[in-house]
């Protein structure tokens, strides 16, 4: 598979946060032709199933957020302008001068200007903007945008995908498309292995906002494994290097209270054996993923994650480089069709 | 609808000590439902039972109102306190409060506070005109909690009084009790405890009962009031539909049944989208496998101080949105 | 009992690395012959012997994590960086002794010597991210031999009794509670009691929901070490607790409100048994209680703890006294259960 396509194609999809709905079906095509069973739940996550070979299969869960941030109009201001508000944590410093989409009864282009730098003041240059103060040119009449556009209409960043030096893509969206586009190819590698273990690749919901959709399917499937792939901090000069990896050097792995400690170093152990380089991203408490809040699903959940560095993240200009989805997508499959032992003591005695 | 909403706000009834306002629901909705229980934490569920293979709508609303929980009592009788649930400390300050016994206290601050920005609860008190330790602990003792005091008042087409959020959320059930009559789907009527504290009673009462549809009724905040912060709802312009708040996002199938049908009766509405905030629905929609969830608010000013306002259209309409929503096919 | 929580507090237990707790723990309770689970987030729930009078589900709480560090990375000249797990105040972090890693390598966190600070530096709070853990190592290699990203750090204090009746050590929040619930799975229960040892407690209540959701239980009790400031330059009011006036019952806290007819109970029984008690003075903090209540269907709860001064530190104090006050309460308290409910 190009897995450049594959991952510009999911970028143009316009699912936000809540508003998945009408971009499921999309996703949906993407799972069909190496599934035994694929379908959208009642939450618009989409699931892909594949049987495992075991009487008594492990249930393994992978997942990765399609949900995109961006904002909903709140407001209409005089001549056409709109007031918005923030799905999910866009950085509004990255907003002025750009374009947007609204998704109104059809889609029509924005722009969120700034004002001119002849008018402003001094201590204004100083001040950053809060989602409060930017307003959007619609270009349209006061009557005209009310009739086309309802208060709560989805509005994304408008920024194509574009190719970089050394094998890296910047656009927007790559988080987490970028990790959709894993699912996909850890679909497509499941194809040609033996597995013991069910395994469910699910694209969920409203990770930005409130992680629902790892929640009603941790829920509803049950799994006794969750992998999550999401987007990691990648090496960026003006931050702690502690906290960023750097791009196309290794899958980061993450080691923590959020992370299943036996699962984790047969992930790890995994990645030995099929000589895929690793790293591990310490978290002392909620990495601020899918996992924390499917951990503690039902009767708890065993979890790890693997991440794929990207830099710029909540910007239409996220960067990330190919070859790191693809190795995180290697490392998840093989992991996934490994054996998984008993994580709960023997003897439930409830 | 003034009596109901008077006798409704004021009932004692802080978040967790919910008995009080409970009875009296309870006795307005008894013979009009076909059941009626109390489950665990103290939510109240009233269930009118459907006529054929329908689906099960809860709607939620919560019965708890916010209060000051008296935590310690100094030796000259004054009484030092925290907070039930969001209580501003300037919309306190200065205010009566009642405890459940009907003792009275003033809420005032240590004069002693240079800066009036660094007012918080633990530079106030509570004084209920005692003199000593002894004398106060007579009357309240460490883990009383007081409400504010704000009786109702109906002017010019509006409602003035405390704890509209959310006993006016139960006021609307309740007429919807009264004005509904069988219809196809199942609806059950949840009066949920401790939302302001957490929206602790919500999710487990959600949990018990596994719906499949839920809708929350509650207030919401307005953007029509002197040099307030920018936000597309104002006062009697109809009930909000939820798009979304600060914990939920409408699940589309339910938020577009609401707009449907006050569009087919012409039920002005209004459409909600908050940054901050929450309601049950925050706890509901994330209940064991999801529940597709929605909200309808009343827009309200002042919310959670002893004035807040309402339009006494927007409730009429309230009621008329959600008998058309429950009464829909899904 | 003491010897067994000064046993206990000397066990390392951070946030997500409890196992040699929950070892020490279950080599009691197989002593015991007692049924039990260990999930796949670690906790232990131990099924306790009753006679079956009543078929009333009782869930008893405590954590075994104590608050700690988690090593995030190691610079070129060998020292090593570091993120706290759970809740603490950074002020008390320079000059502490710690151990690194399952080979409890001893460590130090510092920052630079007071002579080299200017004068902001000695009159400001310290960062975070400005201090580290010091082993001795030569640079960045020599320290990778013997520590690894991810190793937990814990402090080290040993257990001291002093004072009258005073025991200082860490972790007393919450080996407090894990020594009581030990004593009391010993016995036959006329109801169905589950001593559970919950994990993550302190980065965010996070065992008991999944503990609380296997037993799924009428009523849960939660036994923790709670905020006790009786010290110099604290007001009166904003105290909490007060060490050496008996076990605190909780009104409410930032994560639940109490259930008031469990809460009258433990009182009546303290009263009826003359074990001194005192009531939490603050609505402030959190605990597993809150958690359990919002679990399934809804559970009443209620949190009785003891008093520990200097919580979430290496020298937490607490009286000897508190603790077997509070043993006595929960056990006589949860004797007459059946006839409360």
């Amino acid at each position: 598979m190009d897995t450049e396509k594959l991952i510009t194609q999911l970028c143009d999809i316009n699912a936000l946060t809540g508003n998945e709905d009408k971009a499921s079906e999309k996703l949906l095509s993407f799972f069909e032709p190496f599934c035994d069973k694929a379908w959208v739940d009642p939450f618009f996550n989409v699931i892909g199933y594949k049987k495992g070979d075991s009487k008594e299969p492990k249930k393994v869960m992978i997942t990765a957020h399609y949900d995109q941030i961006g904002m909903l109009v709140a407001g209409y201001e005089k001549n056409g302008f709109l007031s918005v508000s923030n799905l999910g944590g866009i950085d509004t410093k990255a907003l002025l001068a750009s374009c947007v989409t609204i998704h109104g009864k059809e889609d029509i282009l924005g722009v969120i200007g700034a004002k001119p730098p002849h008018l402003l003041s001094k201590e204004e240059t100083k001040k950053n903007l809060k989602i409060t103060e930017l307003f959007i040119d619609t270009g349209l009449s006061d009557d005209m945008i009310k009739e086309k556009v309802a208060i709560g209409a989805p509005v994304s960043i408008l920024s194509p995908t574009v190719q970089m030096e050394n094998g890296c893509l910047s656009g927007r969206n790559l988080d987490n498309r970028c990790g959709v586009a894993a699912l996909v190819l850890i679909l497509e590698q499941l194809q040609s292995m033996k597995h013991d273990n069910d395994i469910y690749v699910i694209a969920t919901v409203q990770e930005e906002t409130s992680a629902l959709g790892a929640m009603t399917t941790a829920y509803s499937l049950e799994p006794d494994v969750a992998v999550v792939i999401d987007v990691t901090h990648g090496d960026m000069p003006d931050a702690e290097k502690s906290k960023c990896f750097p791009l196309g050097k290794g899958v980061p792995v993450g080691i923590g209270p959020a992370y299943n400690r036996r699962e984790t170093e047969n992930l790890l152990k995994t990645a030995k054996k099929e000589r895929i380089p690793t790293s591990l991203s310490v978290e002392a408490g909620d990495p601020g993923t899918e996992c924390w809040a499917i951990q503690i699903s039902r009767l708890g959940v065993a979890t790890v994650e693997l991440s794929i560095p990207l830099r710029y993240m909540h910007t239409g200009v996220e960067l990330i480089q190919i070859s790191d989805v693809e190795m995180a997508a290697n490392l998840a499959a093989k992991y996934s069709a490994g054996e998984i032992g008993e994580l709960a003591t023997p003897g439930g005695i409830l | 609808m003034i009596s109901l909403i008077k006798e409704l706000t004021s009932v004692y009834g802080p978040s967790s000590r919910e008995e009080m306002i409970r009875e009296i629901i309870e006795k307005r909705i008894s013979g009009k439902v076909d059941e009626i229980y109390t489950d665990t934490l103290g939510n109240l569920v009233a269930v009118k039972k459907g006529k054929g293979k329908s689906k099960r709508i809860m709607l939620a609303a919560h019965m708890d109102e916010i209060g000051l929980v008296a935590t310690y009592i100094d030796e000259k009788g004054f009484i030092r306190y925290s907070n039930i649930g969001g209580v501003s400390s300037f919309f306190s300050l200065g205010q009566k409060v009642r405890f459940q016994n009907g003792i009275t206290g003033c809420v005032f601050y240590e004069e002693k506070l240079e800066e009036f920005k660094d007012l918080k609860h633990n530079r106030m008190y509570i004084d209920i005109g005692t003199k000593s330790r002894e004398e106060t602990e007579k009357l309240v003792t460490a883990g009383d909690i007081a409400v504010f005091v704000g009786d109702a008042v109906e002017q010019n087409g509006k409602f003035i009084s405390k704890a509209l959020d959310d006993r006016i959320g139960c006021a609307i059930l309740i007429e919807l009790i009264e004005c509904l009559d069988k219809v196809q789907n199942e609806v059950i009527f949840v009066f949920t405890v401790q939302e302001e504290v957490g929206i602790r009673g919500a999710g487990t009462a959600a949990y018990g009962l596994m719906p499949d549809i839920a809708v929350a009724i509650d207030v919401t905040d307005t953007g029509d009031t002197p040099e307030c912060k920018p936000l597309s709802i104002d006062l009697g312009k109809g009930p909000t539909v939820m798009i979304k708040d600060g914990y939920t996002i409408s699940h589309p199938k339910v938020k577009d049944a609401l707009i449907k049908c006050a569009e087919e009766k012409s039920i002005p509405y209004q459409l909600e989208v908050l940054s901050r905030g929450g309601n049950d629905a925050g706890a509901i929609h994330k209940t064991a496998g999801g529940i597709p969830t929605g909200g309808v608010s009343i827009p309200c000013r002042y919310m959670h101080s002893p004035c807040e306002m309402v339009d006494k259209n927007d409730v009429e309409n309230a009621v008329k949105l959600l008998k058309a929503f429950v009464t829909a096919s899904f | 009992m003491i010897l067994k929580l000064m046993e206990l507090t000397k066990i390392d237990g951070i946030s997500g690395d409890e196992q040699d707790v929950r070892d020490y723990i279950l080599s009691h309770v197989k002593e015991n012959s007692l049924q039990y689970v260990i999930d796949s987030m670690g906790n232990l729930i131990v099924k306790c012997n009753s006679s079956g009078q009543s078929q009333l589900k009782v869930m008893l709480a405590a954590h075994m994590d104590e608050v700690g560090m988690m090593i995030k990375d190691i610079t070129e000249d060998g020292k090593l960086k570091f993120i706290t797990a759970g809740g603490m105040d950074s002020r008390i972090l320079p000059g502490q002794h710690v151990r690194v890693g399952t080979d409890k390598i001893p460590g130090v966190i510092a920052q630079k010597s007071i002579h080299l600070q200017d004068k902001d530096e000695r009159e400001s709070v310290v960062k975070l991210k400005n201090l580290y853990i010091d082993i001795g190592a030569k640079d960045k290699s020599d320290a990778s031999s013997l520590v690894s990203l991810g190793d937990y750090a814990a402090f080290s204090s040993d257990p001291v009794l002093f004072g009258e009746n005073r025991l200082k050590a860490k972790a007393l929040d919450d080996r407090a509670g894990c020594v009581i619930l030990l004593e009391l799975l010993q016995r036959v229960w006329p109801f169905e009691l589950y001593a559970c040892f919950t994990v993550q407690e302190e980065v965010g209540l996070r065992g008991a929901r999944v503990a609380a959701n296997r037993v799924m239980p009428d009523i849960g009790v939660v036994i923790e070490g709670t905020t006790c400031a009786d010290v110099p330059g604290v007001k009166e009011h904003e105290q909490s607790t007060l060490l050496g006036k008996g076990p605190a019952l909780s009104f409410a806290d930032r994560t639940s409100i109490g259930d008031r007819e469990l809460l009258k109970h433990f009182e009546k029984t303290a009263q009826e048994e003359k074990i001194p008690y005192q009531w939490k003075q603050t609505a402030t903090g959190g605990n597993d209680a809150g958690r359990i209540q919002t679990s399934g269907a809804g559970v009443k709860v209620i949190t009785v703890s003891v008093p520990c001064r200097y919580i979430h530190s290496p020298v937490s104090v607490l009286d000897i006294k508190d603790l077997e006050n509070m043993r006595d309460l929960v056990e006589k308290a949860l004797e007459k259960l059946p006839q409360m409910v």
